[in-house]
């Protein structure tokens, strides 16, 4: 118990002082860092618009959160997830177009399978090279995503190239009748449900399934897994792929659900927002979703810090990053000082922490 | 570079490669060794890219309001300097993993560097000087492939003084041994910590100058997309030279000529496959790892401290 509030309260902790240094540095630029936060606040969680508009980009940070933190279960840091996303909606637009046939609920499931299908193809790539051939996954993964991005514009501006989009490069857009619809109850397309379920599930498996047993011990233990009889390997590939499913899924949603083709602005960074998203979760599916509605909800706030302060657009990218060093520099406070403080105060011994020291 | 290689029909390619190779290198060079220095010392900064864009971005504004690209490379330098420490410091705290952290670097550095570059984007700020090596020559193909930057030889001379120090002097016998073993640095009484400080800022350093290369010098200007990865890739090069800094050398000059190869071709009249072509060097990167790399053995030459290699 004390450790859960721990895990909660050390996180939390980090992030305020990281708003702090934060109002100092705006103010240093000569900003009013008081409006900045409400208009953070406003822009991102102040309205029902805003509500929307934050939800909007949490659906798609949610499942490249997930991209993230299922690798990390496994003790891999895969940080190519835009390359996935970029591809998988390339994939999503190309089927679009080519099962015109079929009914349009089974023409949908298949864009979003053929999506999924290539993201986890792509990076459970990195997830080979990192078992077969000993390369770090960390850069592998951004190479990757850095070769992902140059064939969606080589796709976009050359062989799939939509005639009639001229000022924008895009594939043939997907008919009208195969775009998805709305979250019941939402003013916001179905891929907020779609990312909540498939967080859900992850953290289902992850925590009440020998499945998500098996992955800790892989990424906690690889020598003992091997000991244990677990294909180490196998493992790792899979816990990519699962990743590279949930990026690439991001990216057929934004297409068929956003976009409604696959182009440039399929490239906008969810995917590397996603490594920030699954950090500050822990690497925990379930607290990927708050997560993802809060850095979507600062994301959000962007434009209307653009508009009405005249503000570069990369304060939120600033504020990003500070959050992001505040976190990790937090974890060292994790585990014994809270316990020696503990003892001494009431007098209570916790158990220490298992797992990695 | 494009009118030099329409004279020339085909053969400006390999020409272009050539100069290229020369002129794309650099900022590989520099950042390949500046993280060189810092694996060396066990640790492994992967927010070079940050770093480096905020680097170009301070380059390009000091030179702007002094005038002197000069003063711009030492406020590169410094705002290098600066984020090396601060990987530094947050990565000697206890439990602090440095990959994760040379993440938020990562996007610490480039969104410091678009806030603050804003206003930059617009107005021309002087650039370095080069030197003209191909003055024998009277084409003027050849007299622009051999236009050479300054950075690129104070690479070259920073390289072999590397590779000289690290086998022959103390400071870079201490280097190894913290990098190799922290105890046994601590059996022969090092203190660690202030050679993984130092290690780490220098690198900062020189992937601070690397960025001043890319703003000052080729491309020559200040943008939000002015870096495609470099500091990424260098990293990557630095496994692949297999911690020797003469290897960082040829391995840069390897990807400034794929770096080179998809504006060259364009230079000649292949429009198709433009951006195909300016993936090389990520693919070339990808390639020679999976070549290199085993997942038997460590790797040769590696330090034995670096989280990077173990698995």
């Amino acid at each position: 118990m004390h450790a859960s509030i721990e895990r909660l309260l050390v996180p939390i902790g980090a992030v305020v002082i990281a708003l702090m240094v934060f109002a100092v540095f705006v103010s240093m630029a000569g900003y009013p860092p008081l409006e900045v936060f409400q208009l953070i606040y406003k822009g991102g969680f102040g309205s029902g618009f805003s509500w929307n508009n934050t939800l909007q980009r949490a659906a798609p940070l949610i499942l490249t959160g997930l991209a993230v933190a299922l690798p990390a279960r496994a003790g891999l840091v895969i940080i190519g997830g835009e390359g996935a996303l970029v591809l998988g909606g390339l994939a999503a637009a190309i089927f679009g177009n080519y099962v015109l046939q079929t009914p349009t609920l089974l023409s949908q499931i298949l864009m979003l399978l053929a999506g999924a299908m290539v993201g986890a193809g792509w990076i459970a790539l990195c997830g080979w090279m990192r078992h077969a051939r000993g390369i770090n996954e960390t850069i592998s993964s951004l190479l990757m995503a850095y070769i992902g991005i140059a064939l969606l514009n080589h796709f976009v501006e050359g062989p799939l190239k939509d005639p009639a989009s001229l000022n924008k490069p895009s594939t043939m857009p997907i008919p009208t009748a195969s775009m998805l619809g709305l979250t019941p109850g939402f003013d916001v397309h179905i891929g907020l449900l779609i990312g909540v379920v498939v967080a859900v599930v992850a953290w289902l498996v992850l925590r009440f399934t020998t499945l998500g047993f098996a992955l800790k011990v892989v990424g906690g233990n690889p020598r003992a897994a091997q000991l244990a009889g677990l294909r180490v390997g196998v493992w790792l590939i899979a816990a990519c792929a699962a990743g590279g499913a949930c990026a690439g899924l991001a990216g057929a949603i934004e297409v068929a659900a956003v976009h409604g083709s696959a182009n440039a602005s399929l490239i906008s960074g969810y995917g590397y927002a996603g490594i920030l998203i699954a950090f500050m979760a822990r690497q925990n599916p379930l607290a990927v979703v708050p997560v993802a509605m809060l850095i979507g909800g600062i994301g959000a706030a962007g434009g209307m810090l653009q508009r009405r302060l005249d503000m570069p657009d990369a304060t939120v990218m600033v504020l990003q990053g500070m959050a992001f060093i505040a976190i990790l520099a937090s974890e060292t406070l994790m585990g014994s000082p809270w316990r020696k403080i503990a003892a001494r105060l009431w007098g209570i011994e916790i158990p220490p922490e298992k797992g990695k020291s | 570079m494009n009118e030099a290689a329409q004279s020339l029909g085909w053969w400006g390619v390999p020409l272009a490669v050539l100069a290229g190779a020369i002129r794309v290198s650099t900022p590989f060079m520099l950042v390949s060794l500046g993280e060189c220095i810092t694996e060396k010392s066990g640790r492994i900064n992967l927010g070079l890219e940050g770093i480096l864009v905020l680097g170009a971005m301070a380059a390009y504004g000091t030179s702007l309001a002094t005038g002197s690209p000069w003063i711009g490379l030492w406020a590169a330098a410094f705002a290098g300097a600066c984020l090396g420490l601060l990987h530094a410091i947050l990565c000697s705290l206890k439990r602090v993993n440095d990959i994760a952290i040379g993440i938020a670097l990562m996007l610490f550095g480039t969104g410091l560097a678009f806030f603050l570059g804003k206003p930059y984007i617009q107005p021309k700020a002087p650039t370095l000087p080069s030197i003209p090596l191909g003055f024998w020559s009277d084409s003027p193909q050849i007299r622009a492939a051999l236009e050479i930057n300054p950075l690129f030889p104070a690479g070259i001379l920073l390289a072999i003084f590397l590779h000289w120090a690290f086998k022959n002097t103390g400071w870079g016998m201490r280097l190894r041994i913290v990098g190799d073993s922290a105890d046994a640095a601590r059996a022969l009484g090092y203190r660690i910590l202030p050679v993984r400080f130092v290690a780490t800022m220098l690198g900062g350093v020189l992937a601070g100058l690397g960025g001043a290369f890319l703003s000052l010098y080729y491309p020559g200007s200040w943008n939000e997309s002015l870096s495609s990865g470099q500091g990424m890739i260098a990293i990557a090069l630095v496994i692949f030279a297999r911690w020797q800094p003469m290897r960082c050398v040829w391995a840069a000059l390897l990807f400034g000529g794929a770096g080179a190869l998809g504006p060259a071709l364009q230079g000649a009249g292949v429009t198709s496959g433009y951006h195909l072509f300016n993936a090389a060097p990520y693919v070339l990167t990808l390639l020679i790892l999976i070549v290199s790399c085993s997942p038997k053995r460590a790797l040769q030459g590696a330090p034995g401290e670096l989280s990077l290699t173990r698995s």
